[in-house]
């Protein structure tokens, strides 16, 4: 089983990335499981999504404590005390900056993708909405979900123009993001 | 009855209203920070009147933002009557 | 004959229940929105304008009018469904009462969540603890797929002539109305097959334009006894109702559930924790860590909460060495878990056992495996004959 925890704002399609992540999986056959914990229900509070996959049906409900992957829609929330908190030894972060890490962020951080979503959201779809460039980058860092399968999924939830718009942010993300690997 | 220690003060759910209400950490939901020019900043205090959750601290001959609970909304911008404030991304401040 | 496979779809709990509804055919929804239920109602509208629902639409200004107009429209001979939390349950109550004392049959989603008292948006089973006492049937559900399962067996338990009762189906709220999942939704014809044997039943007592009958009439001194009595043998009917529709329901559906309650390893366990609801799956994996490590723990999911299903728990529980409740609310008063005191009642059948109270869950707070590793500890101290806690709020605990 693994397990994603997205860390983003409320109106950044936190909690929509982390349930299109579950339907690509679903997709590929796996079983899943996805939800949000909101403190206050508004645009710019924090919001954290957790989405588990396995190949067996997912009986825990609980958030997720010890993710393998952190995918983090806002870069202002890399001074959160408790991103890191609980990470899984060869963690894993996927995060929408336009500045690469200098140095080895956590421990247990072990392989990190760095894609300016923001940047490229805006280029291609007019607005700051940078979560399914991130899912594009998740599939090329991670590798435990295709791209074709992400790309799918986008049609339940976008159509016509803007779908076009939102798959060629997932498939830059895929081939533009930047991956930094710690030992 | 097992607990002994409490966190809480009051016996029911009572908030005190004596000081200013500010109580959640709102400054990390912030993605613009209003950046205060003291030079031009005429100490009128319209900013800290609009303020909706009422954070602008006074300084000696300016305001500035409670960065703990500033959403970054943006009004005190706005209302500015000198153009002293400016709204700069929080990335600009993050390393 | 078996159903169809059905469509497998990620959807929320409440997208769950929505479709679940939308499958059983009401004739009347009449709901109002609250968090965390918003979205069975915005889906069953959406429904409703894409023309897959086909049912009057009752835009009500309030849970209270809801309740009103989903009661009469049974009593009329319709089927109705509704959904509300918390504070609409509250809003509703004197309708909750009068659609459980006029036996109309409506079926109603519950999203779990606190109570008026502390202002909290946020998950705990003290809306379901307050209404225990309106004579409803009342079960709880532990994942998306069980919402969409129980609420079309819920139809058919509600409207069964030996039933005639309104059932409210609960599920958490955040973490499982909220929680999507892969669900098969069943073919609209199954569904209509599974449910026509309802057709094939006498025909209850209904408003008829051309027999004149009142709905709600006074009861007066020993009528109003035998109304009551008639209404607790209903209630008591449908414990093994409810087994057999969830038997019925898994030979066509391929899906059950076990009825009244479930039993996870509990055959050769020494000591079984009790709990409910989203608690439950996570249980699930804890006592496999456990038994993984030698301890012989059990785990009862407690799905029929009203009426109280005694038998099966005191079949389940007897003979073990101590259980454990974990409570999603409080019972004030008794100042424990309410389906803790509820199940401490069973003593004389169960046996002197320990049976150790745990609070947990209030106000969204996690339901985590170490809390429940702690809740299955405890509880195997007290089968060794160890001293113990009656009563343990763990997150207060745990923080000291």
């Amino acid at each position: 089983m693994k397990e994603i925890r997205f860390h983003g704002r409320g109106g950044q399609g936190a909690v929509l990335a982390a349930r299109m992540l579950a339907i690509a999986c679903v997709a590929e056959g796996k079983c899943v499981a996805s939800f949000p914990m909101y403190g206050f229900e508004r645009r710019g509070a924090p919001v954290v999504a957790f989405t588990r996959f396995d190949d067996k049906p997912i009986m825990e409900k609980t958030q997720i404590y010890n993710p393998d992957c952190l995918v983090v829609i806002d870069p202002g929330l890399l001074k959160l005390p408790t991103l890191f908190t609980g990470l899984n030894p060869n963690g894993t972060l996927i995060l929408n900056s336009a500045k690469a890490f200098e140095k080895q962020p956590n421990e247990n951080l072990k392989l990190a993708g760095v894609v300016n979503a923001t940047q490229i959201a805006v280029e291609e779809v007019g607005r700051d909405v940078p979560n399914t460039c991130l899912l594009g980058a998740f599939a090329a860092v991670t590798g435990w979900v295709n791209l074709k399968s992400v790309q799918a999924c986008l049609s339940e939830y976008f159509s016509g123009d803007i779908l076009k718009k939102n798959l060629r942010c997932v498939e830059r993300g895929y081939n533009e993001v930047k991956v930094t690997k710690w030992q | 009855m097992a607990v002994k220690k409490f966190s809480t003060k009051y016996e029911a759910a009572w908030s005190d209203a004596d000081q200013l209400l500010l109580c959640l950490d709102t400054g990390t939901w912030r993605t613009k920070r209003p950046v205060v020019d003291k030079e031009k900043c005429t100490y009128c205090g319209l900013c800290a009147i609009y303020c909706p959750p009422q954070c602008m601290i006074t300084r000696a001959d300016f305001f500035e933002p409670n960065l703990n609970f500033c959403k970054g909304c943006g009004i005190c911008a706005k209302e500015c009557l000198r153009g002293a404030i400016t709204m700069r991304p929080e990335g600009d401040f993050t390393s | 004959m078996k159903a169809k496979q059905g469509e497998l779809k990620v959807m929320t709990g409440n997208s769950a229940a929505a479709y679940g509804a939308m499958l059983c055919r009401p004739d009347v929804v009449a709901s109002y929105p609250i968090t965390p239920q918003t979205e069975v109602v915005e889906q069953l509208s959406r429904f409703h304008a894409d023309g897959i629902l086909d049912a009057e639409m009752i835009e009500v200004e309030g849970e209270n009018s809801a309740m009103n107009a989903c009661a009469a429209a049974t009593l009329a001979g319709g089927r109705a469904f509704t959904a509300t939390s918390s504070w609409g349950l509250v809003y509703m109550y004197d309708a909750v009462l009068q659609a459980a004392g006029f036996r109309a049959p409506v079926v109603m989603v519950n999203v779990n969540r606190e109570t008026p008292g502390i202002l909290a948006v946020s998950s705990g089973q003290q809306d379901m603890i307050q209404t225990r006492d309106a004579g409803w049937i009342q079960v709880i559900v532990e994942n998306s797929q069980e919402i969409l399962d129980t609420i079309i067996m819920a139809f058919r338990l509600a409207e069964d002539y030996d039933i005639q009762l309104p059932v409210m189906v609960n599920y958490d709220g955040f973490y499982i109305s909220y929680l999507a999942e892969g669900v098969r939704i069943p073919a609209r014809e199954d569904v209509d097959q599974f449910l026509s044997v309802l057709k094939t039943q006498p025909q209850r007592t209904i408003m008829d334009p051309t027999r004149p009958i009142g709905a709600g009439s006074h009861g007066l001194m020993t009528e109003f006894m035998e109304l009551r009595y008639r209404h607790c043998a209903a209630l008591d009917r449908a414990k093994k109702k409810f087994d057999e529709i969830d038997k019925d329901y898994g030979d066509f559906f391929g899906r059950s559930y076990g009825g009244q309650i479930e039993e996870y390893r509990t055959e050769d366990a020494d000591f079984v924790i009790l709990t409910s609801g989203s608690a439950v799956g996570t249980s699930r994996t804890v006592v496999d860590a456990k038994r993984a490590d030698g301890v012989k723990v059990g785990l009862v999911k407690m799905r029929m909460f009203r009426p109280f299903p005694q038998e099966k728990l005191i079949k389940a529980i007897k003979g073990k060495k101590a259980v454990g409740v974990i409570d999603r609310s409080v019972n004030f008063g008794w100042n424990c878990g309410p389906i803790y005191s509820e199940l401490r009642a069973l003593t004389p059948e169960i046996g002197n056992i320990p049976i150790l109270s745990f609070i947990d869950g209030l106000a969204s707070i996690d339901i985590t495996k170490p809390h429940i590793e702690r809740v299955i500890d405890d509880v195997a101290n007290a089968a060794k004959g160890k001293p113990y806690q009656a009563v343990t709020w763990i997150p207060l605990e745990e923080r000291e």
